[in-house]
């Protein structure tokens, strides 16, 4: 579909400023679609290797904890683990990914009490395997808040990939090919009226020649 | 912005009694309309992570869905204790089929 103009000069002056516009939009948005791909096809290669790491890890964790469920009483196990002697302390920043703000996290584990192992409880009473288990999920916690930040960038990253594709589609396929048929359609009608007013100059100057003579 | 700073985990009790030990907040549901509430209020507090094991998941990824478009809280699931189920990977794969409008990453590799 055209834009309905009036065919004229300073129509036509307006339309091409447009289009020249339009076309380096164009192409910077394609420009930062194409770096948004990249990023984000590495985001998700990442994801994908923590993923498997952690589903790996957790399954040999949850592993752990049923073999000491076995082993020991379940209230033994809940009691053991009642009282955490770790906190994980995390702190949520933002940063921005080509424009997207994307969530960054800090953390920590703190420790409270004395600081020579991680377990919240004695040996005595429990099997090694809970030990063995806690350790492992421990282990993978930092590869969780890791997942959790690169998931989150993938997701939001996959949003903006798809809102900036539709603006470079729009442009590409709508408003381009609208503002090129528009300034042919101009173009034309102001060389249709430049044709008739040569044609009724000559036909003036053959009247005139005519009556004249 | 505002800092929040805690790690929640939502699922069933055998999949979360682990993180327990590690000082992260743990909520464990038995049911969906449970797990619903407990995501819910989650969110509404300070909680920057929320994992949720993908036994639960699957039935409030509704409510999951809602959080997406937001920086945070993160809503992420992880596998339960009853062996993985691949909706994470699932989730992963169609998001990259929105973004890239074809499957070319995962079709490429097999599925791997």
């Amino acid at each position: 579909m055209e834009i309905r103009v009036s065919p004229n000069r300073m129509q036509l002056l307006v339309l091409k400023r447009r289009h020249a516009m339009a076309v380096r939009g164009h192409k910077l948005l394609k420009d930062k679609l194409d770096e948004m791909l990249r990023r984000f096809l590495e985001l998700v290669k990442r994801d994908r290797e923590l993923r498997a790491e952690i589903d790996s890890a957790l399954a040999n964790a949850f592993q752990g904890f049923l073999l000491a469920r076995a082993a020991m009483s379940s209230e033994a196990v809940d009691a053991a683990l009642m009282y955490p002697k770790e906190r994980i302390k995390l702190k949520a920043s933002q940063r921005t990914i080509m424009n997207v703000a994307v969530p960054s996290f800090e953390w920590s584990f703190e420790r409270q009490g004395d600081d020579s192992n991680i377990y919240p409880y004695g040996f005595a009473y429990t099997s090694s395997e809970l030990d063995e288990a806690i350790r492992l999920l421990s282990r993978s916690m930092s590869k969780l808040v890791e997942l959790a930040e690169v998931e989150k960038s993938v997701e939001l990253m996959a949003y903006e990939i798809e809102r900036t594709r539709r603006r470079v589609n729009a442009l590409e396929y709508v408003l381009i090919p609208n503002l090129e048929r528009t300034i042919k359609y101009v173009t034309m009608k102001l060389d249709e009226a430049e044709r008739g007013n040569l044609t009724r100059l000559m036909k003036v100057k053959e009247m005139v020649r005519e009556r004249g003579v | 912005m505002l800092l929040m700073h805690k790690i929640a985990v939502i699922g069933d009790e055998g999949s979360i009694m682990g993180f327990r030990a590690l000082g992260v907040d743990t909520f464990a549901v038995a049911s969906p309309t449970e797990a619903a509430e407990a995501l819910r209020s989650a969110a509404r507090g300070d909680f920057a992570i929320i994992y949720v094991t993908e036994g639960v998941a699957s039935d409030i990824i509704d409510i999951i869905a809602e959080y997406s478009h937001r920086p945070l809280p993160v809503v992420l699931t992880i596998p339960d204790s009853s062996g993985k189920r691949g909706a994470a990977m699932e989730k992963i794969r169609r998001t990259v089929e929105r973004a890239l409008g074809a499957d070319i990453l995962f079709g490429k590799e097999g599925n791997a």
